[in-house]
């Protein structure tokens, strides 16, 4: 499988600040790539380091096959960018600005433009300065979704965007996937990505600490199982990898490391259940084991 | 967008509460601007009485300035009639109006700062939910005006009193009054537009009117007896007559119209939505032709080059006009021929005189092409620039544009004002060009430590202004005051050939040009290296 994206090692530092130490990166062509990580963690700087707005301090990284800081506009003219944080001209109306956006790429399609501002519900004869946040970044995402591009690289686009509209956001990236396209989706909203992404990085403090499919990191991680039982419990405490266990007569709570959870059934089926649900661990608490795992450090 | 709706009125005392503190907070956001305006508005007035000591010591020569000034309309036109011979009267002529012009913008960027400019900023929103009256914000922004006009007034009394103290009152007052009737204008103007930057226009619009209709009005009558200068308000500071027998019954004209559009404001005020104003915006077209990063660049910048554009050639027919006139006021007197002499040139006095225009108008070009050059600069910090440059626009491109607008510009307007002179003036339309264009080597060195300064040094990319404020103030006040010439060769105007008059000097032309592309081609690598501000 070809990849769009491929970092390793990068490294940025402004001042005395380490945004960037040794960050890893991989999307493949064609996937949707769920990038994640807290606040300062360094999810933008990579992003402009791909974009080459900044010059990494060491490193090597490749977009679409071109050196990011040197074959700039060669690789931009396959990208497509839509920022958290969209500015406009104030005197410039939505439509000139998403006509102009698309012209400096490879082109628009006028059919899916005029398709998308009809989904978004924007206004593009509205100016600038009189468009809300959430309309700024209809007015990228119209921009990004419409030009004929290879990867799109979103850097938490949908900040502001009301449910509905997130919804359409996240049809939009999925019709995108199945024309091929290669997506880089930057998100706080683990939601929006577990149902996404096909694979996920998560970076901490400038590092990646976790990359792949949502099923492999899960693996890493615990199961929640609520069970009702005929008999007593036996020796559940015992058994490796379990934790949080708590016995109540014959109900049970426990949470058990995924690679454990074959003895744990085991062992509960020799109680007879009665009932049983296993929650597979939700992106929000893996995001949030990497997080506190930070704060502890 | 506008709300007339009839909504249940808030008692009258809880409108203002929270001023004080906003107030103080205004202060205290323009504890810089503020004593730098008045400071320079206060220092150009209270140095004229010995400036004008030196130029006109004796009775004959003053005499001889007031006889001319009811002859030459053009002259009068620039700065008024005078009204007596003593050092405070011609003073208050020579730089009367321009104070109250230059107390008028202080009081007119005070304003819309505390007003429109928090509101479309958005920052008026968290403030407006605090315990702060509906017309709180408005009242400390006046409130900030009239406490910097009033500084004003005080100083420029207390430092004129050697001249009189009734006049230095009248003239402090009437200086302060206009500032404070254009900081109620702008009030208005605040409510009526959406952008800070159009209410600064406009009403900045009415002051260059005000200023017109003064001049137009003071060029057919020499006593300001003119109804377009009654019109006008800086006419109405003229007609207090400072040190010249004053009317103070003027200065009830001034304090009535801060009165009167105060209360339109206020009415205004308190009848609209925050945010809301009551010139709606027009909707733009639904889809672009802009089509390149050298397009937009345009876009951004036409408005600006029109507006240079129209103010030059104007500039230009004006002093044209006046120059036959011009030529022979300043022919009666010793000083002023030699200040011009070095200004300008030596031979000829229209030739000085038109010497010393173009080079006023060159200085003022520099000030074009420093905003045109950082341009690129307010799009980069303002993360505008950061989309445009993810597309496939190299950096270099992107910056061309710009430059293109700030270079060719500069060359366009001084052309302009060439054709503006040589049209106003009915002669020599050649050599006054080649004047103008003498100019631009100079003009672009600025340019291009704006360019170096963007590119190596982004954060310092301001100093720019700094750079065209001090070649400004050399080659406006150095020749006034003496300066030694090391001190004028810092500018690179000082070293231009003076023309018309003097002989063309290829030497400095060609190395200033050679300098200003060194630091072009600088500035453009270092801003290929370097990391985009964000």
């Amino acid at each position: 499988m070809t990849k769009a994206i491929t970092v390793s090692g990068l490294h940025k530092s402004f001042g005395r600040t380490h945004a960037l130490d040794g960050l890893d990166l991989e999307v493949a062509s064609g996937e949707v790539h769920g990038f994640l990580g807290p606040n300062g963690s360094g999810k933008s700087t990579t992003i402009r380091v791909l974009l080459g707005l900044l010059r990494a301090d060491s490193g090597a990284a490749q977009v679409l096959g071109h050196d990011p800081w040197t074959d700039a506009v060669e690789a931009h003219r396959r990208i497509a960018y839509v920022p958290g944080d969209v500015t406009l001209w104030r005197n410039l109306s939505g439509g000139e600005v998403i006509d102009l956006y698309g012209r400096l790429r490879g082109g628009l399609d006028p059919r899916r433009r005029a398709e998308l501002i009809e989904r978004f519900e924007l206004d593009p004869t509205k100016k600038g300065r009189t468009y809300s946040k959430g309309n700024r970044q209809k007015v990228a995402l119209v921009a990004a979704f419409a030009s004929d591009v290879d990867l799109l690289i979103l850097d938490e686009p949908t900040s502001g965007l009301d449910p509905l509209m997130e919804e359409v956001f996240q049809r939009c990236v999925a019709e995108e996937r199945d024309r091929g396209r290669t997506i880089l989706l930057s998100s706080h909203i683990l939601s929006e990505v577990e149902e996404l992404c096909d694979r996920v990085s998560i970076i901490r403090k400038g590092r990646t600490v976790e990359s792949g499919s949502l099923a492999d990191l899960r693996h890493l991680t615990r199961t929640s199982v609520v069970a009702e039982l005929a008999g007593p419990p036996n020796g559940l405490a015992n058994l490796p990898g379990v934790h949080d266990l708590d016995v109540q007569g014959r109900r049970v709570r426990l949470q058990v490391d995924t690679d454990e959870l074959d003895a744990v059934l085991r062992s509960l089926s020799e109680s007879g259940v009665r009932s049983l649900t296993s929650t597979p661990p939700t992106l929000e608490e893996l995001f949030l084991r990497h997080y506190q795992d930070e704060a502890a450090a | 967008m506008t709300t007339f709706a009839l909504r249940a009125r808030p008692g009258s005392s809880r409108q203002l509460a929270g001023t004080g503190t906003l107030l103080r907070f205004a202060l205290r956001r323009d504890r810089l601007m503020m004593p730098v305006w008045i400071a320079v508005n206060a220092l150009m007035v209270l140095s004229m009485p010995n400036t004008l000591e030196s130029l006109y010591g004796t009775p004959a020569e003053r005499a001889d300035l007031i006889r001319q000034m009811g002859t030459n309309s053009s002259l009068r036109a620039m700065v008024g009639p005078v009204f007596g011979d003593s050092l405070g009267a011609l003073t208050a002529w020579r730089v009367g109006v321009y104070a109250g012009a230059l107390a008028a913008v202080m009081s007119l960027l005070v304003v819309v700062r505390h007003t429109r400019d928090e509101e479309e900023s958005g920052r008026q929103e968290l403030v407006a939910s605090g315990t702060v009256g509906r017309r709180a914000s408005l009242t400390a922004a006046l409130l900030a005006a009239a406490v910097a006009n009033g500084v004003l007034a005080l100083l420029l009394t207390a430092g004129l009193t050697g001249q009189g103290t009734t006049g230095a009152l009248a003239l402090g007052l009437g200086i302060a009054g206009v500032g404070m009737v254009f900081a109620t204008m702008a009030a208005i103007v605040a409510q009526l537009t959406e952008s800070a930057r159009l209410a600064r226009g406009l009403t900045a619009a009415v002051l260059g009117a005000a200023f017109v209709l003064r001049a137009a009005g003071d060029s057919a009558t020499d006593d300001g007896s003119s109804v377009l200068t009654w019109v006008s308000p800086l006419g109405w500071l003229e007609n207090l007559r400072p040190y010249a027998d004053e009317r103070w019954w003027v200065l009830a004209l001034l304090a009535g119209a801060v009165l009167l559009q105060g209360a339109v404001a206020y009415g205004l005020a308190g009848r609209r939505d925050i945010g809301m104003s009551f010139l709606p915006t027009r909707p733009g077209p639904a889809t672009g032709r802009l089509g390149s990063a050298g397009a937009l660049a345009w876009r951004l910048q036409r408005g600006s080059v029109l507006g240079w554009s129209i103010g030059f050639l104007l500039a230009g027919v004006v002093y044209g006009g006046m120059t036959e006139g011009a030529a022979d006021l300043v022919g009666d007197n010793e000083n002023a021929r030699r200040i011009f002499e070095r200004m300008g040139g030596r031979s000829g006095l229209t030739d000085t005189f038109l010497a010393s225009m173009t080079g006023m108008l060159g200085l003022v070009a520099a000030l074009y092409i420093v905003a045109s050059v950082l341009r690129p600069h307010g799009e980069e910090t303002s993360g505008r620039a950061e989309p445009v440059l993810a597309n496939a626009v190299g950096r270099l491109r992107w910056a061309a544009g710009h430059l293109l607008i700030a270079f060719g510009g500069s060359a366009l307007i001084m052309l302009l004002a060439g054709l503006g002179l040589a049209a106003g003036y009915g002669k020599e339309t050649g050599p006054i060009l080649g004047a103008c264009l003498v100019q631009l080597p100079a003009i672009w060195v600025i340019g291009g430590v704006a360019v170096l300064l963007h590119g190596v040094l982004p954060r310092a990319a301001a100093a720019a202004w700094g750079v065209a404020g001090t070649a400004l103030l050399i080659g406006w006040v150095g020749p006034a005051l003496d300066v030694p010439q090391a001190v004028l060769d810092v500018s690179p105007f000082g070293h231009l050939p003076k023309l018309p008059g003097g002989s063309m000097e290829w030497g400095p032309v060609v190395v200033l040009t050679g300098l200003a592309v060194v630091l072009v081609a600088a500035g453009l690598a270092g801003l290929r290296r370097r990391d985009m501000t964000t």
